[in-house]
């Protein structure tokens, strides 16, 4: 049973409330259903336009590219296991280490990030669909087919080979013949457009569809990690869509981008793909970040201490994220003072870093930690990040970064802070939300020798890597020489590498075993206390059966269980929802959400197939464009609502 | 996760097939010892035959669909001075290898022989000098220079001064043998 | 060892010795190592390394120890009146205010403390260490080091070299450094942090060897193929010994021996040897591959992938591909005898 109001004035009397009955509520679900049904087959699965369908195939996909990516990491360890090893050859080792890269980086972090956020923030907002839903349909079917480029090509022998950040003039024309970075190039076209469209998906669902009398203060802090990422989305992924149509354009049609024969620059490549490159890691930490937050929130009953800093320290971090892109480039000419503001600033970043890390210290002083699988590995997250984070202060020092800048110690670090700062949650989020997404319980006892293989194993192959840094070992060498002594301390990575992929496999396992005959876990398994939860698991497609109403952080901890108070009077013959305003989440209008439709498909065949022929011929951009005009013109072809003519009734008429 | 996926059983058909064929575009043979040393049968330096024509078909040089081994003929026709007489193709001392009159012929075995032995009126011989799998390469890279490989298999700009369109800009060649110089 | 600032409590030497011993053990004293500084610009950031490793460390205790600390307490907070509602306050609220900021502001003044050490030490070691350094050029090419020393006073005295570094002990050397083709890196990390080649860019950086050693070094930026075989040797020697190479190199090469080197000098300046590589005094003066002129003085070979013996030179000449896949050295057909006369000849140069 459900608490109704209707959308009470302040002046109105209390008894305006009422109560929902089964049969309304049932009668209600049965509409719901029937209106938000998408059948099964092929052709739905195609023209799917719910969030959490499209989300989920993001998950899935992500998932497997990082697979790949551990399958390509695996090999390149056993390569260095040893000195003047010959179980891959450099060309193949070339091509293995800028594949793992890629992928890791453009098809899985954000991805991933992107996708948990598009599942799980409609819900935990109150809403039903994302704001755009075709949009969101098409962002996934073009990163599918980025993704699917890159590895047919790794496969056909096209893979690029010059690093994930494909420095020029080696990922130039003159020094990498074939197509191999052309198609790294347009891959990144691919991944930087589904990347745009969930951040532009994100925004706008957060900004404008929250539930009533969710004010910003009272937004989830995930779901506020969410929106911050979004936005260093939208303002570092143009730098890498500008860097890679230059290269691509001096590879395909002769302009001189980075000639420095004709006027460009080597360096402007390195501007260019590091002012994107530094906040991407960031946009991968925030979202992990948030997670963090909806984990230690949960399992440890208590508010996370200092809202309104843990919002600011993520604004402040998104903020500073943009000024440290230099320190990739400490070994370049550039004046000393420069690059000294970018030591500066490069510490400075720890600050914020540092408050969130402390005020879940506090929230867990003060309330009852439960020792899940998820607050695990939120605690594994602070052993790796702090120690990654550490590292990384380091080298934002200028003297001692000359000295291990493209060595493994700054390959220890990143992994430090990217497996420990984000994968980490990732997997707490996965066992925090598994339940909700599936309606079964991951089994505890699989995920505590998960996490315990996976901590293990990440120590083991990252924590040598420092010293091997030290000891001069540069990065992306295919061997080296025995006499050097940095043959026992790779070794002993390498088996590192071996636990972790026995963490996956267990993973895996656990994953496959759950789906079938895991725990069902009900609504709220946790006992948390965000909206997600309050509707069934998994959860419906309509997300909930009526919006609820927010009057606090933490809804279903402040209000008795069964009582929330909810909305009534939305249609249920079509797709609706509500919209409200910015900063209170006042309703202001009701919204009707797009229908399935193959047209995202379309699109995205159409536009990714021009894409591809770009690679071979500039013709591919002008076919492209004429077909996108084509079918955007069908997408947005406009439709009289049939309740056109209906006089608009205020918001708080209705019944 | 839930459905089945007939996308990724697609994707993963078309990855298989692709391994099969493999790309000689991309192909990096570093090591060739197995390259002729002398061009096979089948130079032609002459437009007449005795009794009915018949079509000898071009030696294949598996270095024609090979973007590597055209850069790395690039490379080459810089740092063996080709263009000391032949001037990045547009010719000087040397014929012009950008236009459609082939004197000795186009086909790769004409201009892998053409290399090695040299040819009257100035042409060294490079024999001995320059090995086979390096004579190949140089014999792909002057057949892109002659717009007779694919758009994608050819060289684009280096990264010096411009100072022609890059090999990859041009129209498509088409050679006619001229077996008299031009002048 | 010495501070890196008064004011900031100075390392044990007992936490040095066990660090020192523990990375020791790992075998890190080496000839490429920044661990094992001979000059003053890495000995400099090997004081820089001890003060932010040992800071690190501390640091880092001082967090994991926060957080076994809370999780202790936590699971001693007072159990939830209805376990199905958490609270927003309890009674620690404004001991957990205080623990925040002055977290807070403590890693804000290690920071800042950081960041004033790391600038006083790149400004240090920026201003070259001592009068009238040696000047050296180098240039980076796919996949080896073209070394030149240039005479200010007389070009006839250039010398040109490749792979192998010879400077004085205990004078400052700037090296000026530019690219033939992609960005390359230029690191002893006994001597110095690196310092890119960039092509259309000039960089220079300078360093000064204070210990007679030989130390490697390494490319440090993705290159391509055989990036992870672009070594090169420094060899810091006495002053004398200094001038002596310098003059040897100077000289033209030796003219051969015996008749076997003879035979070799005919083979090198008859086959595609003589295309790609110069060897002064003779009529081989190409410079798309190293000088080979004083090829016999060099330690190491093929970019300091091999040691410089006759077995190792007849393995690289036949076959480059096998030793490094992807170089710019072709295979070479060539009968037995006349390799065994041209590695005679090669041998001969010093």
């Amino acid at each position: 049973m459900a608490h109704a109001y209707a959308l009470p004035s302040p002046n109105e009397p209390d008894d305006r409330r009422r109560f929902i009955s089964e049969a309304e509520e049932q009668d209600v679900r049965t509409r719901l259903e029937q209106s938000w049904e998408e059948g099964s087959g092929l052709y739905a699965w195609l023209t799917s336009t719910s969030h959490k369908s499209i989300a989920k195939r993001y998950i899935v996909t992500a998932l497997v590219f990082f697979a790949l990516g551990g399958i390509e990491a695996a090999v390149m360890r056993v390569q260095l296991s040893r000195p003047e090893n010959h179980f891959v050859g450099p060309d193949l080792y070339n091509q293995i280490f800028t594949v793992h890269g890629s992928t890791m980086m453009f098809l899985f972090a954000v991805p991933v990030m992107e996708a948990i956020g598009l599942y799980m923030v409609p819900i935990m907002i109150g809403t039903r669909n994302v704001a755009f839903p075709r949009l969101n349909a098409l962002g996934y079917w073009m990163y599918l087919i980025g993704g699917v480029l890159l590895y047919v090509a790794f496969f056909s022998n096209t893979g690029p080979d010059a690093g994930w950040f494909a420095y020029v003039p080696l990922a130039g024309p003159a020094y990498s013949p074939g197509k191999r970075i052309d198609i790294w190039a347009q891959m990144i076209t691919f991944t930087e457009i589904a990347g745009l469209i969930g951040a532009v998906e994100i925004i706008t669902t957060v900004f404008k569809q929250r539930a009533p009398g969710m004010s910003l203060n009272r937004i989830p802090l995930f779901v506020w990690s969410e929106v911050i990422m979004s936005f260093m989305i939208i303002f570092a992924l143009p730098a890498i869509v500008i860097a890679s149509g230059a290269l691509a354009a001096d590879r395909l049609v002769d302009t001189h981008f980075f000639n420095p024969a004709e006027g460009g620059d080597a360096l402007l490549w390195q501007h260019l793909f590091w002012f994107f490159g530094h906040p991407e890691v960031y946009i991968i930490l925030i979202p992990a970040l948030g997670m963090i937050s909806s984990i230690v929130t949960t399992f440890t009953r208590r508010s996370i201490f200092g809202y309104p800093a843990m919002v600011l320290s993520l604004i402040s971090t998104a903020f500073l994220g943009f000024s440290l892109w230099v320190h990739h480039m400490f070994a370049t000419p550039l004046p000393q003072l420069g690059q000294s503001l970018f030591t500066a600033a490069s510490a400075a970043i720890a600050i914020p870093t540092g408050i969130q890390i402390f005020c879940w210290m506090a929230t867990i002083w003060s309330g009852r930690p439960r020792y899940t699988t998820a607050f695990m590995f939120v605690i594994g997250f602070v052993l790796l990040f702090v120690l990654g984070g550490l590292s990384g202060v380091m080298i934002s020092s200028i003297p001692y970064d000359l000295q291990v800048h493209d060595t493994f110690f700054v390959v220890a670090h990143f992994h430090y802070v990217l497996i420990g700062g984000a994968v980490f949650p990732l997997w707490g989020a996965f066992y925090y939300w598994f339940p909700k997404m599936t309606g079964r319980l991951l089994s505890e006892r699989a995920g505590k020798w998960n996490f315990w293989l996976f901590f293990a194993g990440v120590n083991l192959t990252f924590f040598p890597m420092h010293f091997l840094g030290l000891m001069g070992m540069p990065r992306r060498v295919y061997t080296y020489l025995p006499e050097m002594g940095w043959g026992n301390l790779n070794l002993v990575s390498s088996i590192g590498a071996v636990v972790i992929v026995a963490s996956a496999i267990v993973f895996v396992g656990n994953v496959v075993v759950s789906l079938r005959g895991g725990t069902p876990s009900g609504d709220n398994p946790w006992g948390a206390s965000t909206l997600e939860w309050a509707t069934p698991s998994p959860a419906p497609i309509y997300n909930h059966l009526f919006i609820p109403i927010v009057n606090g952080r933490e809804p279903l901890w402040t209000n008795p269980p069964g009582e929330l108070p909810v909305v009534t009077g939305l249609r249920t013959d079509r797709h609706e929802g509500l919209i409200t305003s910015l900063m209170d989440a006042e309703p202001e209008h009701r919204y009707e959400f797009k229908q399935p439709t193959i047209l995202p498909l379309i699109l995205a065949l159409a536009g990714g197939g021009s894409i591809i022929v770009a690679i071979f011929t500039p013709w591919g951009v002008t076919i492209g464009a004429a077909l996108t005009l084509l079918i955007l013109f069908c997408w947005f072809w406009p439709t009289i609502s049939p309740d056109h003519d209906t006089p608009r009734r205020h918001p708080r008429e209705m019944p | 996760m839930t459905r089945g996926n007939p996308e990724r059983v697609a994707a993963a058909t078309l990855l298989v097939a692709l391994v099969l064929l493999g790309c000689k575009r991309e192909q990096r043979r570093f090591s060739d010892m197995s390259r002729p040393t002398a061009s096979d049968n089948g130079i032609i330096m002459s437009e007449l035959q005795p009794g009915p024509a018949v079509i000898h078909s071009a030696v294949q040089n598996s270095y024609d669909d090979n973007a590597y081994a055209v850069a790395e003929g690039k490379r080459l026709f810089d740092q063996m001075n080709c263009s000391g007489c032949h001037s990045h193709g547009g010719g000087g001392i040397g014929p012009p290898l950008t236009d459609d009159d082939w004197i000795y012929g186009s086909d790769p075995q004409n201009i892998f022989a053409t290399i090695t032995e040299g040819r009257p009126n100035g042409m060294p011989s490079f024999r001995g000098r320059i090995p086979p799998q390096q004579i190949w390469e140089l014999t792909a890279y002057v057949r892109a220079l002659g717009g007779l490989q694919g758009k994608a298999i050819r060289t684009t700009r280096d990264d010096h001064m411009m100072y022609k369109e890059s090999e990859q800009a041009r129209n498509k060649g088409h050679p006619s043998p001229t077996f008299v110089p031009s002048k | 060892m010495t501070c890196a600032r008064p004011r900031i409590p100075c390392e044990s030497s007992v936490r040095h010795s066990v660090i020192a011993l523990a990375i020791a053990l790992s075998g890190c004293s080496g000839i490429q190592s920044a661990l094992d500084p001979k000059g003053p610009k890495a000995a400099g950031v090997l004081h820089l390394t001890w003060f932010l490793v040992g800071t690190a460390a501390v640091v880092y205790v001082v967090v994991v120890a926060m957080l076994v600390w809370v999780l202790r307490r936590g699971s001693q907070s007072p159990v939830d009146l209805d376990p199905k509602l958490g609270t927003e306050v309890t009674e620690h609220h404004g001991g957990m205010k205080t623990w925040v900021v002055s977290a807070t502001v403590m890693t804000t003044i290690i920071l800042i403390g950081f960041v004033f050490v790391d600038l006083s030490t790149a400004r240090s070691l920026s201003t070259v260490g001592g009068a009238a350094p040696l000047r050296i050029d180098v240039v980076g090419h796919q996949w080896w080091w073209e070394v030149k020393y240039p005479d200010p006073n007389d070009p006839q005295n250039d010398i040109e070299t490749a792979n192998e570094i010879h400077v004085p002990v205990g004078r400052a050397v700037l090296i000026k450094m530019k690219s033939g083709d992609v960005i390359h890196s230029f690191w002893a990390p006994n001597l110095d942090g690196k310092k890119d080649l960039i092509p259309g860019h000039e960089t220079v950086t300078w360093f000064r060897a204070d210990t007679v050693g030989v130390y490697r070094g390494q490319c440090a930026e993705f290159c391509g193929y055989e990036h992870a075989k672009m070594a090169f040797y420094v060899v810091a020697e006495p002053r004398i010994e200094f001038e002596r190479w310098l003059a040897q190199q100077r000289a033209e090469a030796s003219t051969p021996g015996d008749s076997l080197a003879q035979g070799g000098e005919r083979v090198f300046l008859s086959s595609s040897c003589a295309m790609c590589h110069s060897i002064a005094g003779t009529g081989a003066g190409s410079n798309n591959g190293p000088d080979l002129t004083h090829l016999a003085s060099r330690r190491t070979i093929a970019a300091g992938t091999l040691p410089n013996t006759a077995a190792n030179l007849e393995s690289w000449i036949l076959d480059p591909q096998m030793i490094k896949p992807g170089a710019k050295m072709p295979a070479n057909r060539i009968d037995p005898q006349s390799l065994r006369a041209l590695v005679a000849y090669l041998q001969e140069l010093k």
